[in-house]
């Protein structure tokens, strides 16, 4: 067995688990084996308890072959065939120890060591060094060549990297971090320099990792078997000493961490290996970026103001529930008890949100409850439901790798979700077709041994029209899968849509005009995509924040119908989350006309539960969305809100309108880690709690549910949810819970698809996707199976409507916004760690051609204005985006991107248009102050 | 009528000075008005001779050589075509006793025809191997290969017939003959002399080898170091496809790729990895390349004259060609004679040859004069054979029981100066040199190999350093991925067993 003083840690097998369905039998060191064919020798091995020393195998990767110590003998056969490389055959009758095989690999380690430093006791992988363990495994006790002989002990670590070295003189080139770059993560920023006893591993083109193409997404350094690869935190603090399993905080991935813990500090997170999500990869924030956590900038301390103009005066927990109370309870009795709100945070767990809900629609006696999904896939929510009956996506993760076509709409996955792209990518270098959707050059249309088939370069909002045209093939050219729609969708809407789309004014060469995207590659992508036999389409936020949002959802449930595209694995209808627990939120009731589970407040029996166990009367009319309680607010009819874990300030649209409505409340109650833009304006500031601090769960994109556990008390004293619920007590309703799991089963309790889901299950089996029930105790990883939840499939008419926002002659450029991967979001978190040292500002992608018309120089400041703003930032000119687009990221509050974004947003659910907006560009002769000269302008892009 | 007169145009020949033979010699045919052209041939591989000029007489061939540029003057001193008059006449070249004593099959045609002429190659037998292989069916080819006993002669001397039954059998959309043309072992250049002296045979011979397994591509992995045969090969391609050898109606056609220096290429499967654009690494088998090999597809890799052999093979006919040679070892191997010798040159001959044949009566002992010492046998990982063993019949089982190879059929003479000591430490240089460095043996042990062998030479501890080199030596051999680890301790160990002075070990040490 390896030796390890890591606790808690996992068996590697050496290589990876062997699909077949047949079964080998064999023997090794005389006992009987019985795997599936293709599995090696080395695992079949492990397997019955047999560790065969290795260096160069892990599960993780495919078998290498390099190191050599992992021979055997087998009968029959000449000389000593690497176990991770031979695939155990029926009958085979192998040996792994004989005198010659110890003298061999005696012999390699020895070879290892007359290269490598002989410091392991001031070594930062002392106690979880692979190369420790098997010198020790194979009993060498002296290196018989000396040391004077040819070595690398003199090579130059490299440190630019803010989170791991590179010291290339404890290299042991087993290429197990090239080959996880290429495998794993599928950037293949590393490779082995030179040949022979001068091969070293290189990153790029022999650059600093900083300077490379290396996306820091940990791969490596959790590959590296010695300390050549070893996050700086290890080398500062050593190793941990207990490790907590939870889930990252970042994106609607949710990837499983191991919290590796000394005491109550973080030495590092390592992505967990039985993590359902990410299967033991990460990236860059979840893997390193937790250092906000315990940033300086964090607020521990509740404090109150009377006026936003005072300064802020720390109290204890009781008298700023006190204060909070009292003034709301004021509010409503002088304005109505709809005068007063709240805002649940997709940041949040279920638990967390659930009170949240509970609190408005109990406490406060309304439904003006609204979450910051509003402002990301709201559209996802009403799309789904009304075509399949589900507000969620209908895959897991593990689907695309069944996946033949990929259609990929609006989504960056590399930047945004980088460990489902990591899937993603793998597949299509195992063969799989890629059609990409975007009016800009993301990635995946061309990046290391991917190439996408399509890349359809439509203009920003005109989603409807090429998803229309894309139908029109399907149902023009005789692509329907007329046995799935017969069988499964409702006969009737099914006709009128296929009349509907039929029409010519749907056809690729009627769009044309209005997408930008020629005829022929429309018809070639629909044809692609109905051919499958898989095919899967995977959508982000360029789908949903558009004023045709909703309607672009149905289009893609409805394209998914007519192809039979759904309920099994390699197919379906995926939103890719944008935080991680949007899903969740949602789920919990976070919407004003929603109890958890996506019921109508107006449904009485539903209702009437709730009332029940909640012991109070429910309004039955649903509250403000967050849009009202804004105008409301600039109105004077709303005058008290409850915002968790979120900057509306920076993330909502039109902030000149939101700051306005902020400064006409009487009483802003803001929980967050931070001080951030909103608790400018607020009354009552109550500290948050960090995921590392959280006890509950949080759902991913794929509906799966993780576990959060807490790797260190709260730091601030008070769990969040406690928070809420010593609030809504202090307001009259008093609520209590002893832990989080309480609240998971009252929620159990209340919400068929989570009526199977407890802290105990989630526990046991690591994680669940919900539905959840007596009747899927295990969950569902694949929805719509046999019928869509809904029943018959619906097919909705998506007629193409314009947005009134356009360009125009004042403003000729339409202005989109996205995300880039070492930052999220507004970057409260991201920009509060290490990260910063890939993305220091926000720079605007703009054509060559629109560049040179209106003099505007690569990497100078320019201005960019919209009929409700300007803001100032640089100029990237680059053939990314096309002519007459320009795009932006809005991680730093500097540039205040949403100072231009506009108040137009989805027909049917308010989420704000991010994605379009006219504008135009000058060059800006003057250097750019550090920030914008108003105040008031300062703000930032799309939240989600 | 015109007479023809024969200069050499492969790269010895070129390298010696024939480009500049030929124009003085075109001079002189202009300047005495003589009734003469001159062709360009490949090479006979008689290269203590090159440039050998060849002259059509009725007996035959007469040749003179070698032949510096400023001699041809005094070839036509007289102002007529040479003859045997001549000092430098060598006589008629098939009576040479060096060619007329060897067993040349697949040689056959080497330095005879214009290696770009299709009607040349047609006219001296040229095309019957593939006529005969498109009457029979793919099975009847595979059966005639592996009743030839034809073994791989890259060096691994793997039985090619079970090969192409593998390839043949192994379902694939796509299949590929992958010509291993990275001919890189010291002492060795059978591959470039064939390629450049008749490339429409491993033309034909890859053709041959489609046929009999499916293939629809092929490609030729030609080692950078080789210029003149990538010209001649790209002329050969083109023409194989305008007569119908290649090309859409063939249902087969070879591509031409050019290697970027790396000697471990020459092993099959970095050979497969540098084909497919990645870096030239072994990859452990299995897979064999047979079932998965160029993008993962079944494909057929052999040495350039494994398969040229096919198409003696299928014109002699199958039993024509194991009629030669003896035990497992069936054929004829071209021999490649060099080093310290007086007749270096390519020497093809049924296995069962001695070297000391080889290296007096074919040779002509040392170039020296001195009396010779050790001849390495099968390039730089092949042994160092002292004079005892110079009786051994060339085949690849009795080499096998001494402790030595025939690999590529490279014979390097050398005199009693030689130091072996140098030469053991050679072979771990050499492996140190070329190693990928993929495997740890072979990237770490071939240096350590180096400094053990260094520190014996100097007389510091032999017998304690012994120790270590024999168990290195043994984790070389077992514990490698590929053969150029795994054969290394070959040359060593000879030098060990039959040469122990030159590393300061007292013979009782090695015979104990």
């Amino acid at each position: 067995m390896t030796m390890t003083a890591m606790p808690d840690a996992r068996r590697d097998l050496g290589t990876p688990a062997a699909t077949g369905t047949n079964r080998v039998r064999a023997t090794i060191d005389g006992i009987a084996v019985d795997v599936p064919e293709g599995t090696s020798v080395m695992r079949a091995a492990r397997e019955a308890g047999v560790a065969v020393p290795k260096l160069c195998a892990t599960e993780s990767l495919a078998s290498f072959g390099s190191c050599r110590l992992c021979l055997v003998e087998i009968e029959g056969r000449r000389g000593m065939p690497a176990s991770c490389t031979t695939p155990l055959e029926p009958g085979m009758v192998v040996r792994t120890q004989s005198p010659q095989l110890a003298r061999v690999r005696r012999n390699v380690m020895e070879l290892y060591i007359s290269d490598h430093p002989l410091d392991c006791l001031t070594c930062a992988a002392n106690g979880d060094c692979e190369l420790q363990d098997m010198a020790g495994v194979v009993g060498l006790r002296e290196v018989r060549y000396g040391y004077q002989g040819a070595n690398h002990l003199d090579a130059v670590a490299d440190a630019s990297n803010p989170y791991f070295t590179f010291d290339p003189a404890k290299c042991i080139v087993c290429s197990r971090c090239v080959r996880a770059c290429d495998e794993i993560q599928g950037t293949f920023a590393l490779t082995i320099d030179g040949r022979g006893f001068g091969s070293v591993v290189s990153a790029g083109m022999d650059e600093a990792f900083i300077d490379s193409e290396c996306v820091s997404c940990g791969a490596c350094v959790q590959a590296c078997p010695t300390a050549t690869l070893m996050e700086k935190t290890v080398i500062e603090h050593g190793l941990p000493d207990r490790v907590v399993k939870t889930t990252c905080a970042y994106c609607g991935v949710g990837c499983s961490f191991r919290a590796e813990m000394q005491g109550n500090e973080v030495v590092r997170m390592v992505p967990d290996m039985d993590g359902g999500a990410n299967e033991g990869h990460s990236c860059v924030k979840g893997r390193f970026a937790w250092g906000y956590a315990t940033h300086k900038e964090r607020v521990l301390s509740p404090m109150v103001r009377e006026r936003i103009s005072d300064p802020w005066r720390e109290v204890s927990w009781d008298e700023a529930f006190d204060f909070a109370a009292t003034r709301l309870r004021a509010i409503q009795a002088e304005h109505g008890r709809g005068a007063i709100g709240g805002i649940s945070s997709s940041r949040c767990t279920n638990e967390e949100v659930y009170v949240v809900q509970k609190m408005v629609r109990a406490a406060f006696a309304n439904n003006n409850i609204d979450t910051c999904a509003r402002v990301c896939h709201s559209p996802t929510g009403y799309g789904l439901k009304n075509t399949f009956g589900t507000s969620a996506g209908t895959q897991n993760f593990e689907s695309v790798a069944a996946a033949d076509v990929i259609l990929l709409i609006g989504a960056n996955p590399t930047d945004a979700h980088p460990v489902f792209a990591s899937r993603m990518k793998r597949r299509l270098r195992e063969g799989a077709r890629l059609i990409v959707a975007d009016p800009r050059r993301i990635d995946l249309v061309r990046s290391p041994h991917v190439s996408a088939a399509h890349h359809l370069q439509l203009q920003p909002g005109t989603n409807v029209a090429l998803i229309n045209a894309l139908a029109h093939v399907v149902v023009t050219e005789g692509l329907v899968n007329e046995s799935f729609v017969a069988e499964r969708c409702e006969a009737e809407s099914f006709q009128q849509w296929r009349d509907f789309i039929a029409q010519p004014e749907n056809s690729p060469e009627a769009t044309a005009a209005i997408t930008g995207v020629p005829a022929a590659e429309v018809r070639a992508a629909a044809r692609l995509y109905a051919a499958g036999p898989n095919s899967a389409i995977y959508y982000g936020l360029g789908v949903t924040e558009h004023s045709q949002g909703s309607t672009m959802v149905m289009g893609i449930a409805n394209l998914a119908m007519a192809t039979g595209q759904i309920g099994r694995p390699g197919v379906g209808v995926n939103p890719l989350r944008g935080q991680n627990n949007v899903q969740g939120s949602c789920d919990m009731g976070s919407f004003p006309h929603e109890l958890p589970g996506y019921r109508h407040i107006a449904d009485s029996t539903v209702r009437g539960s709730f009332e029940s166990a909640w012991n109070v009367t429910l309004d039955p009319e649903p509250g403000f969305r967050i849009p009202n309680m804004f105008s409301a607010a600039v109105a004077g009819q709303f005058r008290g809100l409850y915002v968790q874990g979120e900057d509306i300030a920076q993330s909502d649209p039109d902030t000149t309108h939101v700051t306005r409505a902020l400064e006409a409340l009487d009483c802003l109650i803001v929980q967050d880690l931070f001080l951030n833009e909103t608790a400018k304006y607020a009354h009552v500031f109550l500290p948050g709690t960090s995921f590392l601090e959280k006890d509950g769960t949080f759902t991913n994109a794929e509906r799966r549910i993780n576990r959060v556990r807490p790797a260190m008390p709260s730091r601030t004293g008070l769990a969040e949810w406690e928070v809420t619920c010593r609030l809504a007590t202090a307001m009259g309703y008093p609520m209590d819970y002893p832990d989080a799991a309480a609240i998971m089963a009252e929620i159990a309790a209340l919400t068929p698809t989570f009526a199977g889901v407890s802290f105990e299950r989630l526990d046991r089996l690591g994680s669940v996707q919900w539905p959840c029930t007596a009747a899927s105790p295990d969950g569902t990883p694949v929805m719509h199976v046999d019928r869509f939840v809904r029943g018959e499939g619906r097919f909705l008419i998506t007629r193409f409507v314009p947005t009134e926002e356009r360009s125009t002659r004042r403003f000729p450029l339409l202005l989109t916004t996205g995300r880039i991967l070492s930052q999220y979001n507004v970057g409260t978190q991201t920009r509060r760690t290490g990260n910063i040292a890939w993305h220091p500002r926000d720079v605007l992608e703009i054509h060559p051609s629109d560049a040179e018309l209106r003099g505007v120089r690569d990497g100078a400041p320019l201005t960019l204005a919209s009929r409700k703003g300007t803001i100032t930032l640089t100029a990237d000119i680059t053939d990314r985006v096309p002519p007459g687009v320009v795009y932006t990221t809005f991680h730093h509050p500097e540039l205040g991107a949403n100072v231009v974004t506009t108040e137009y947003s989805d027909w049917a659910t308010n989420c704000p248009e991010y994605k379009v907006t006219a504008v135009e560009v000058r060059p800006l002769a003057v250097a750019a102050p550090e920030t914008s000269a108003s105040a008031a302008l300062e703000g930032a892009g799309s939240a989600t | 009528m015109t007479t023809r007169i024969y200069v050499p145009g492969d790269t010895t020949a070129w390298s010696l000075g024939a480009d500049e033979v030929e124009t003085a010699i075109v001079n002189a045919i202009t300047n005495h008005g003589l009734a003469a052209e001159v062709v360009r041939t490949g090479s006979r591989g008689l290269y203590w001779l090159e440039p050998l000029v060849e002259v059509d007489s009725p007996d035959g061939r007469i040749g003179f050589g070698p032949i510096a540029p400023e001699e041809v003057a005094d070839l036509f001193a007289d102002g007529k075509l040479p003859t045997t008059a001549h000092p430098r006449s060598v006589g008629i070249v098939a009576e040479i006793p060096f060619l007329r004593d060897q067993q040349r099959l697949t040689f056959r045609r080497a330095g005879l025809i214009d290696p770009l002429s299709w009607s040349d190659y047609q006219a001296h037998g040229g095309g019957e191997g593939i006529r005969q292989a498109r009457e029979s069916t793919p099975q009847q080819v595979i059966d005639a290969v592996m009743a030839s006993g034809l073994r791989g002669r890259g060096g691994a001397a793997f039985p090619a017939g079970i090969k192409w039954q593998t390839v043949h059998d192994t379902p694939g959309d796509v299949k590929y003959i992958v010509c291993n043309a990275d001919e890189g072992d010291s002492g060795t250049f059978a591959d470039r002399l064939l390629m450049e002296s008749d490339p429409f045979q491993l033309i034909e011979g890859m053709a041959i080898a489609a046929r009999a397994v499916g293939a629809s591509q092929g490609v030729i992995y030609l080692r950078s170091e080789y210029p003149r045969t990538h010209a001649v090969l790209t002329t050969a391609l083109a023409t194989a496809r305008e007569v119908g050898l290649l090309g859409a109606g063939a249902g087969f056609d070879i591509t031409l790729f050019l290697g970027a220096g790396s000697y471990i290429c020459g092993e099959e499967t970095a050979l497969l990895e540098s084909l497919e654009g990645k870096r030239g690494m072994v990859r452990p088998k299995p897979p064999l390349p047979a079932r998965e090999g160029l993008h993962g597809k079944p494909t057929l890799v052999h040495n350039v004259l494994t398969l040229a052999a096919a198409t003696t093979i299928l014109a002699d006919g199958a039993d024509q060609y194991a009629g030669h040679g003896l035990d497992r070892s069936r054929g004829t191997m071209p021999f490649q004679l060099g080093g310290n010798v007086a007749r270096g040159g390519l020497v093809e001959h049924a296995f069962g040859l001695t070297l000391d044949a080889l290296i007096h009566d074919f040779g002509g002992g040392t170039r020296s004069g001195r009396p010779a010492r050790a001849v390495q046998v099968g390039g730089p990982l092949g042994a160092y054979l002292p004079a005892e063993q110079w009786v051994t019949p060339l085949a690849y089982e009795s080499y096998l029981a001494i402790g030595a190879m025939l690999g590529h059929g490279g014979v390097v003479v050398f005199d009693d100066t030689v130091d072996m000591g140098a030469q053991a430490e050679f072979a771990m240089q050499f492996c140190a040199h070329e190693s990928c460095g993929k495997c740890t043996p072979c990237r770490i042990g071939s240096v350590r190999g180096v400094e053990l062998i260094q520190q014996m030479r100097r007389g510091e501890e032999p017998e304690r350093h012994l120790a270590v080199l024999h168990e290195l030596c043994e984790t070389l051999e077992l514990g490698s991925l590929c053969a150029l680890g795994g054969l290394t301790p070959m040359p060593v160990r000879s030098v060990i067993n039959h040469f122990p002075e030159a590393l300061h070990l007292p013979a009782e040490v090695i015979s104990s």
